[in-house]
C-alpha cells in the first residue's frame, strides 16, 4: 500500500489512541456498559470450561471375551491364554482377548490357503458385492465402531467419528469398485491374485489400517490372515463379526490377535505369499531379513519424521491450523505426522506466537467427550517413550513450551508440547517420537530447507505452506517423501496412494497403486 | 513501508476447514444457556427498510427493552440499528436505558454518493444522537484498486463521528474473495474503524462464518501489533441460536475471553432474538412454545 496511506494511518492511529484514552465520555460509556450488563459478567468463562458433552456408550455391544476368527468361526486359541485389553483413558480393562500363537497362525494360514482356491476364481463382480456389503455394514454401525475405537485406542471421539470410521468404509467402497475393473487398471497385462496375504497392522488407526489392508487384498482376489496390534484389537474383532454376517466365504479373512511372536509366526509361515506391514522401522527391518531368499512379496509402511515447511508468503493463520493438525492429530501417533516444523526465519516469531495461542484452545482430556481435541496416549509404554523424549529435549537445551491445560490424573495423557530453537543435531529432531511433540527449526532459503528436510533416514511425508504454486511444484520434486501436502496436512483419501521413501518403507496403499502389491501378471 | 501493512494471504480451503472444526464443538446445558443469553445481549436489533416509519421504530425499541417479560433475568439487546432519519425517534423511545442507538449512514447500502453527502449523513446521525455509526465502504473503488480512496473516506468519516463509535461495513458479499475481505478489513481497521462489520443485509451472501473468521484474524493481528481492540459485527443471515453459538465459539477460540461482551461483538440480526427466546422458553418449559408466544415487533 502506498505512502499516503501510511501517513494517514499514523495520524488516525494517534487520533484513535487519544480518543480511547482521553475523552471521559468514551470511558464512561464503557464503564456504564459493563456495570449494567450483568450478562456480560456472568458469561465470562462460558467457553473456557465447556459443559461436558460425553458420547454415550450404551448402544455398543462388547463381549467380555474375544476369540480368534479363523475359517469363518470364532475359535478359542490353542494355548487357551487370554490377555486384557484396556481403555488407555482410564487404565481399566474392557475385555479379554485371545492370545494367538504359532499354531493358531498355522490354522489361519491353512484356512486362507484353502479358501484361496475358490475365492480367486469367484467372479470379480461377486467379490465386489461382498466388499460393498462390508462397507455398508461399517456405515450402518459407524457410531458403535467410533465409540469402541475411542475406548480401546484413546483417540478423541471427534476423530474416530469424523475420520477413522468414515474413511475405513470409504476404502472398502473404493476397492469394491476396482474388483471387476482390474483389467482396465492394468490393460493387456492379465492381473492375477497372489495367494495368501499376511497383514500386520499398528495400534494408531486400528480399524482404518485393517480397511487399508483388507480392501485391496479382497478386491484383487487374495485371501488374508490379519494380525491386529496387541493393544487395540477390538475394532478389528468387531469387523470380524461384520465379515461373518456379510456371508463372505469362510477362510477368506482370518483375524488372529496376539503379540510379537504371533506376528513373527505369520511372517515366517511358508504358505504366506505376501506380507503387508505397517509399524515401526525396526520391525520392518526384521521382516525384510526374515523373508530374504523366499518368494514372498512385501510392502512396508514404517516410521516417519516429516518436515512441515512454512514459507514467509504462507497463509499464516491457516498454516498454524495445519501445524496443529499435523502434529496433534491422534495425539501425534501418526507415522506421517508433521513432527519437524521449519519456519522461514522472518516469520518465525509471528508463527510461534500464533501457534502457542492456538494450542491454548486445544482441549485435552476424556476422549469420549465430543469437545476433546487431544485424547489419551495409546499405552503406558508409549507415554513413557514420549516422556523420555520430552526430558531428553530439555536436557539437550531446547526451549520447551506446554500449555497449562488440565489433564486427567488417571489414564495416559500428554500435554501438547513444542521444542523451540532446535537444530538438525538435536536427537529429538532426528528420532521419531510418535507423540504430541513438535520440534521447531528456522531456515533462510529454499535450498537450505530442502537439504534439512531430506537430511533424515525417513521419507514418508512432508508439508509445504506458500501462496506460490511454482514454489510448491519446485519442492515436491526435490523433497524425498512419499506424500507431500501443499497448504494442508494429514489429508487422506482412498483414491490417493500413500507410502514412503528410504527407511519409511516401500510400496503404496490406496488408489490404483494400492492394487499393485496384491497382483501378479 | 511498514511490514505489517501487507495483508497476509488467506487460504479459503483452510478457512473453511477451521470453521467446520468450530461447528463440531458441542455446546450443552449451562454453556448453552449462558451462550444464548450472551448472544441475546449482543444483538443489534435492526430495521432498515424503505417502508420504515416512526411507528415501526418505536415498536422495535419497546421490544429491544422488553424481549420477553415473562422470562426472568433476560438482558436487553445491545443496540437498535436504524436509518439516520429515525435516530431521534429511537432516542426518545430508549431514553434512560443502556440500549445503544446505531445509525447506518454514508448512502447506505450502496455507498454510491459523494464524500460531501456521506459526511452530511453521518453528521445528521450523530447530531440526532446516534451512539454508533454503521458506514459502508465504497466497494466500487475498492475493487478498482483505489485503496487510498477507501482508506481516506473511512478516516474522514471517523473524524466526523466524534465520540460515536464507527462500524465499517465491508459488504463482503460483493468483495468476492477472502483475500479481499482480509485486505478490506486491514484498511478499515487502520483507517480508524472501531468495529468492522460484514454486511448490509441487502446483498447475498451476507455474514458467513469463513468471512467472519478472516475478519476476526485481522482484528487479532492488529491487536497483537498495537494492543488496540477492534469490535466485530457479523450481520445478516444469522437467524438461529445454534448459528449464534457457533459464532461465539469461533469468537472465543480466535480472540478469546476479552471479546466476549457486547462492547466488542455484535450480531446484526432481526429474527435471531426470537429464535433465542424460543430456545430459552424450551429450556424453561421443557417443550417448545408455539412461536405465537413470542412477540414479532
Amino acid at each position: 500500500m502506498s505512502k499516503s496511506i501510511s501517513k494517514i494511518k499514523q495520524v488516525t492511529k494517534e487520533k484513535r489512541q487519544k480518543s480511547v484514552k482521553s475523552p471521559p465520555t468514551v470511558a464512561k460509556r464503557i464503564a456504564s456498559v459493563s456495570s449494567e450488563s450483568s450478562v456480560a459478567k456472568k458469561t465470562v468463562g462460558i467457553f473456557s470450561s465447556l459443559a461436558p458433552a460425553p458420547e454415550s456408550s450404551d448402544h455398543i455391544q462388547l463381549k467380555s471375551q474375544y476369540d480368534l476368527f479363523i475359517n469363518g468361526k470364532f475359535v478359542k486359541p490353542l494355548s487357551k491364554i487370554y490377555y486384557d485389553t484396556i481403555n488407555p483413558a482410564t487404565g481399566k480393562k474392557i475385555a479379554s482377548v485371545a492370545k494367538g500363537n504359532e499354531k493358531d497362525i498355522d490354522a489361519a494360514v491353512k484356512s486362507a490357503n484353502k479358501a484361496f482356491e475358490s475365492w480367486s476364481k469367484t467372479a470379480p463382480k461377486e467379490r465386489a458385492k461382498y466388499i460393498y456389503r462390508i462397507a455398508r455394514m461399517i456405515q450402518e454401525r459407524a457410531r458403535e465402531f467410533a465409540v469402541i475405537e475411542t475406548m480401546n485406542g484413546g483417540k478423541s471421539i471427534r476423530e474416530s467419528r469424523d475420520i477413522d470410521v468414515p474413511l475405513a468404509a470409504n476404502h472398502f467402497f473404493y476397492y469394491a469398485g476396482w474388483a471387476d475393473k482390474l483389467e482396465y487398471a492394468f490393460p493387456n497385462r492379465n492381473p492375477k491374485p497372489i495367494g495368501v496375504a499376511g497383514q500386520i497392522i499398528p495400534w494408531n488407526f486400528p480399524l482404518l489400517m485393517a480397511a487399508w489392508k483388507l480392501a485391496p487384498a479382497l478386491a484383487t482376489g487374495n485371501t488374508v490372515v490379519l494380525k491386529p496390534a496387541e493393544s487395540t484389537p477390538l475394532t478389528a474383532l468387531k469387523l470380524a463379526e461384520i465379515i461373518q454376517e456379510s456371508g463372505l466365504p469362510d477362510g477368506v479373512v482370518n483375524i488372529v490377535t496376539g503379540f510379537g511372536d504371533c506376528g513373527a509366526a505369520l511372517v515366517n509361515h511358508p504358505q504366506i505369499n505376501k506380507i503387508a506391514f505397517t509399524g515401526s522401522t525396526p520391525v520392518g527391518k526384521y521382516i525384510q531379513k526374515a523373508i530374504a531368499g523366499t518368494n514372498k512379496k512385501v510392502t512396508l509402511e514404517l516410521g516417519g519424521k516429516a518436515a512441515n515447511i512454512i514459507f514467509e508468503d504462507a497463509p499464516i493463520d491457516q498454516a498454524v491450523e495445519g501445524i496443529v493438525n499435523g502434529i496433534f492429530f491422534n495425539q501425534g501417533h501418526v507415522c506421517c505426522a508433521g513432527s519437524r516444523l521449519f519456519i522461514q526465519e522472518n516469520v518465525a516469531e509471528k508463527v510461534i506466537k500464533k501457534l502457542k495461542e492456538r494450542m491454548k484452545t486445544l482441549i485435552v482430556g476424556d476422549p469420549m467427550d465430543k469437545n476433546t481435541d487431544i485424547g489419551a496416549v495409546n499405552s503406558k509404554e508409549q507415554l513413557n517413550k514420549i516422556n523420555h523424549y520430552i526430558k531428553l529435549g530439555q536436557k539437550e537445551g531446547a526451549e520447551i513450551f506446554q500449555t497449562d491445560c488440565a489433564i486427567p490424573s488417571n489414564g495416559f495423557f500428554c500435554k501438547p508440547t513444542l521444542f523451540i530453537g532446535t537444530s538438525q543435531s538435536h536427537r529429538i529432531v532426528q528420532e521419531e517420537i510418535f507423540g504430541p511433540v513438535l520440534t521447531i527449526q528456522t531456515f533462510r532459503t529454499i535450498e537450505e530447507v530442502i537439504e534439512k528436510a531430506n537430511n533424515i533416514p525417513y521419507g514418508l511425508s512432508a508439508g509445504v505452506w506458500t501462496d506460490k504454486g511454482s514454489k510448491i511444484f519446485n519442492l515436491t520434486t526435490k523433497l524425498k517423501a512419499g506424500v507431500i501436502w501443499a497448504n494442508t496436512y494429514n489429508k487422506f483419501d482412498p483414491t490417493s496412494p500413500f507410502g514412503g521413501y528410504k527407511e519409511s518403507g516401500f510400496g503404496r496403499e490406496g488408489g490404483v497403486h494400492g492394487l499393485l502389491p496384491y497382483i501378479k501378471f | 513501508m511498514n511490514k505489517s501493512w501487507i495483508s497476509p494471504t488467506v487460504d479459503q480451503v483452510g478457512v473453511e476447514e477451521r470453521v467446520a472444526r468450530f461447528n463440531t464443538r458441542s455446546i450443552k446445558k449451562e454453556s448453552k444457556m449462558q451462550g444464548m443469553l450472551l448472544a441475546l445481549n449482543m444483538i443489534d436489533l435492526t430495521t432498515l427498510e424503505g417502508k420504515d416509519t416512526a411507528g415501526k421504530v418505536k415498536q422495535m425499541c419497546y421490544k429491544a427493552l422488553h424481549l420477553a417479560d415473562d422470562i426472568e433475568g433476560l438482558p436487553t439487546v445491545a443496540a437498535v440499528c436504524v436509518y439516520s432519519n429515525h435516530v431521534k425517534t429511537a432516542k426518545k423511545a430508549l431514553q434512560g436505558s443502556s440500549v445503544k442507538i446505531a445509525s447506518v449512514a454514508t448512502a447506505f447500502p450502496s455507498g454510491n454518493s459523494s464524500r460531501k453527502i456521506k459526511l452530511e449523513d453521518v453528521k445528521i446521525a450523530v447530531t440526532n444522537g446516534a451512539d454508533e455509526v454503521d458506514m459502508v465502504i465504497s466497494r466500487g473503488e475498492f475493487l478498482a484498486g483505489n485503496y487510498n480512496f477507501v482508506f481516506d473516506e473511512i478516516a474522514a468519516i471517523k473524524e466526523a463521528c466524534g465520540s460515536a463509535r464507527l462500524k465499517v461495513i465491508l459488504e463482503t458479499g460483493e468483495l468476492s474473495t477472502l483475500d479481499n475481505v482480509r485486505k478490506a478489513s486491514d484498511i478499515a481497521i487502520h483507517a480508524g474503524a472501531d468495529f468492522i462489520k460484514t454486511s448490509t443485509g441487502k446483498i447475498q451472501p451476507a455474514a458467513t462464518m469463513p468471512v467472519t473468521l478472516v475478519m476476526l484474524q485481522a482484528i487479532k493481528d492488529y491487536y497483537d501489533e498495537t494492543g488496540i481492540m477492534i469490535g466485530m459485527k457479523p450481520a445478516g443471515g444469522i437467524s438461529t441460536s445454534k448459528q449464534a453459538l457457533q459464532y461465539l465459539v469461533m469468537l472465543y477460540e480466535t480472540l478469546g475471553e476479552k471479546w466476549m461482551t457486547n462492547e466488542w461483538f455484535r450480531f446484526g440480526a432481526s429474527s435471531l432474538a426470537n429464535d433465542i427466546l424460543l430456545q430459552l422458553g424450551k429450556e424453561k418449559m421443557g417443550v417448545y412454545y408455539s412461536s405465537d408466544y413470542i412477540s414479532k415487533d
